[in-house]
């Protein structure tokens, strides 16, 4: 058996208040190192106040083919856009 | 007989113990740098690395002040020879592996870390700040040596091994980051620094739990080298590694780089 | 240039499918992993960004020969800054690498029994302390040039990871140029340091590009891809023109006798680099492929009982886990 370490993705909360964000992926042998990892590799330039990591092979994923029956719908939905909304002027901001 | 130490003097000399521990440990996990067994690993040690030659630049910082000869971090660093350098014998030994250098850093990283919250509470406001910012880092160097010491002893029989063989070596160099002297003393009755000796009860407990976990055996021998806190006998290590780091400032004195 | 002379891969699947590929290519669609592409395709990249990765990890081994001697805390601690961040791009470019369906340690052995290559420059040696100004300043400076516009490379994860490259990439650079300016206004001995590094590097800076490709089919296929973005004699005069200046600013002698102004192109004229030294290197006679590579082949061989060990513990620690709930 091959003893690569597993491939993790590293989700990144940058500041308090916003969402983890996809920045990459490495190496590590359990989650706990993962994240300790993560910290020494994607944090460098303070970069980060929280860590997320999931095993690479554990993520599922919809697959290419699917991206016009999962997302063209909601392209007609325009009135899901607050833009989609003609307010006058004189109502103030909303 | 020498004269008594002043109180500066042995404020110095107690700075001088600090940066030079961080100095000399910094220089050789710098010698990793593209040679670790894992690119994750190389850039964490990078990352340790990094935080002990800041350190460095704080307390040699400190300590120039304090000498009142107008000396910088880097004058003191790089113009000093080796019986001028106060650091254990511990962080000097070389390298050897991957094994023995993270075991080194954990040994080291457990006194840092307990010496660092005392130093926290210090009468000397200069000395609290350095240890209050510096604690930060080596709160995180310590959980990552310990983690990866528990990994390796409990790792495969080869790593254990590997593991079992660093911390035989190293053994008797831990005792004297415990070890008393005068300066230690004045220090104590300024309030700037605990006596070293204090500090043993909560070392042996730290290290203690993390070596059972990684189904280690500490040696049974309180046989301790000493030398190097206070100058008197380095090991040969530490000449070879001056010759590296002094290199350029010697070969070209009053440049600036 | 990082990746030298990748040999493109001629497809041989679906001619609809490949007009389809060629057509989000040219409407300046991303391909993202799962996507469909052709074999050619996958296999040239995995060739590009895993030359390009090897590049960082030996590119860590000349300026790594100089950290234990760096003359300043300051400058020891740039340093080794800086070639920490070498292995981070080299990290990211593997993971982009590993989305193409090669792992790490597969693209590790090709480097280390010679299957793969790196690039040219990392072969030379680093003799005095100037040459880490100008490793920064003209290699990666040659570099940054390939890169940015690698940016908007068709294939997405490659493209992010050139993203994150290119934002640390400019402190490289000038943390090299800072390094060299302060020993070409030093001491003479400093100055004949800086003149030397430049002297030594200027040519082996210059192959990177590699040689001239505007008739190549290679190049030509790669560029229809957008994996590769302009020609290597575009990217190197434009690395000229942006470097003469700053040699002259630094008050330096130029490295060529051949570098004059041409009024009429708007670009310096240069010397051609030897391109039979050029050859010597890549295929391994350089003044230090032998070392370069058997010092990785050292790492990773002492390494294998630390990953093993990490990794025994971490399967241990989950069954024990498993056992317990």
């Amino acid at each position: 058996m091959k003893n690569e370490w597993p491939l993790w993705e590293i989700f990144i909360r940058g500041q308090h208040g916003m969402s983890h964000r996809h920045v990459g992926s490495l190496h590590a042998p359990d989650a706990e190192m993962a994240i300790k990892n993560a910290r020494d590799v994607y944090t460098r330039r303070n970069e980060g106040v929280s860590i997320w990591v999931v095993e690479a092979n554990h993520i599922a994923a919809s697959s290419p083919s699917d991206k016009g029956p999962l997302y063209e719908p909601s392209e007609s939905k325009v009135y899901r856009h607050p833009t989609f909304f003609d307010i006058p002027d004189e109502v103030g901001a909303m | 007989m020498a004269a008594p130490l002043t109180q500066d003097e042995a404020l110095f000399q107690f700075l001088l113990r600090m940066g030079d521990n961080t100095l000399i440990l910094g220089h050789r996990v710098s010698e990793w740098c593209g040679h670790a067994p894992v690119l994750e690993e190389d850039i964490a040690l990078a990352n340790t690395a990094l935080d002990l030659i800041g350190q460095t630049q704080m307390w040699l910082g400190l300590a120039g002040d304090v000498q009142g000869e107008e000396k910088s971090a880097d004058d003191l660093a790089f113009l000093r020879d080796v019986w001028d350098f106060r650091n254990v014998l511990l962080v000097e030994v070389p390298n050897e592996d991957f094994g023995r250098t993270l075991m080194r850093q954990f040994l080291f990283d457990a006194w840092h870390s307990i010496q660092l919250g005392h130093l926290m509470k210090s009468s000397d406001e200069r000395i609290a700040a350095i240890a209050a910012k510096t604690s930060k880092e080596v709160a995180y160097h310590l959980e990552r040596s310990a983690d990866t010491v528990v990994g390796l002893g409990d790792g495969t029989a080869q790593s254990h091994d590997y593991m079992q063989a660093a911390l035989d070596y190293l053994w008797p160099y831990v005792g004297e980051m415990f070890a008393s002297d005068e300066v230690d003393a004045a220090m104590v009755k300024a309030g700037i620094a605990p006596d070293p000796a204090s500090l043993r009860t909560d070392y042996d407990a730290l290290i203690g739990r993390v070596l059972a976990e990684a189904t280690l055996a500490i040696p049974d021998s309180g046989f301790a080298h000493k030398g190097g806190r206070n100058g008197k006998m380095h090991t040969e290590h530490l000449g070879h590694l001056l010759t590296h780091m002094q290199w350029l400032q010697r070969a070209y004195p009053g440049a600036s780089w | 240039m990082y990746a030298q002379m990748v040999q493109s891969e001629a497809s041989t699947d679906d001619p609809e499918k490949l007009a389809a590929f060629q057509a989000r290519i040219d409407a300046g669609e991303k391909i993202e992993p799962k996507d469909w592409m052709p074999a050619g395709y996958r296999k040239t990249l995995i060739r590009q960004i895993g030359q390009h990765a090897h590049s960082e990890i030996v590119g860590q081994l000349p300026e790594g020969n100089w950290i234990t001697r760096a003359p300043t805390l300051e400058r020891k601690a740039i340093l080794l800054a800086k070639v920490q961040d070498e292995a981070g791009h080299g990290l990211y470019l593997y993971c982009a690498a590993e989305t193409l369906g090669v792992s790490r340690d597969e693209l590790t052995e090709m480097l280390l029994d010679g299957r793969m290559k790196y690039s040219s420059i990392f072969n030379y040696p680093t003799l005095n302390w100037a040459d880490m100004g100008a490793v920064g300043w003209l290699v990666d400076g040659a570099a940054i040039m390939n890169q940015v516009p690698l940016q908007r490379t068709s294939f997405g994860p490659y493209s992010r990871a050139m993203i994150r490259v290119c934002k640390e990439e400019s402190f490289h650079a000038r943390q090299g140029f800072d390094a060299i300016r302060k020993m070409a206004t030093g001491t003479p001995a400093q100055k004949k340091m800086a003149q030397d590094a430049v002297n030594r590097l200027w040519f082996p800076a210059l192959m990177m590009f590699g040689p001239s490709d505007a008739d190549s089919v290679h190049s030509t296929q790669s560029m229809a891809w957008k994996i590769k973005m302009n020609t290597n004699d575009e990217l190197r005069q434009k690395f000229v023109d942006q470097t003469v200046p700053q040699i002259e600013f630094l008050g330096l002698d130029l490295p060529d006798e051949g570098i004059t102004w041409n009024e009429e192109r708007g670009h310096y004229d240069y010397s051609d680099p030897d391109w039979s030294e050029f050859f010597d290197v890549i295929k391994g006679n350089g003044p230090c492929n032998t070392d370069r590579l058997a010092a990785r082949n050292k790492a990773w061989k002492d390494g294998e009982w630390v990953r093993d060990g990490l990794l025994a513990h971490a399967r241990k620690k989950a069954a024990r886990k498993h056992a317990a709930e």
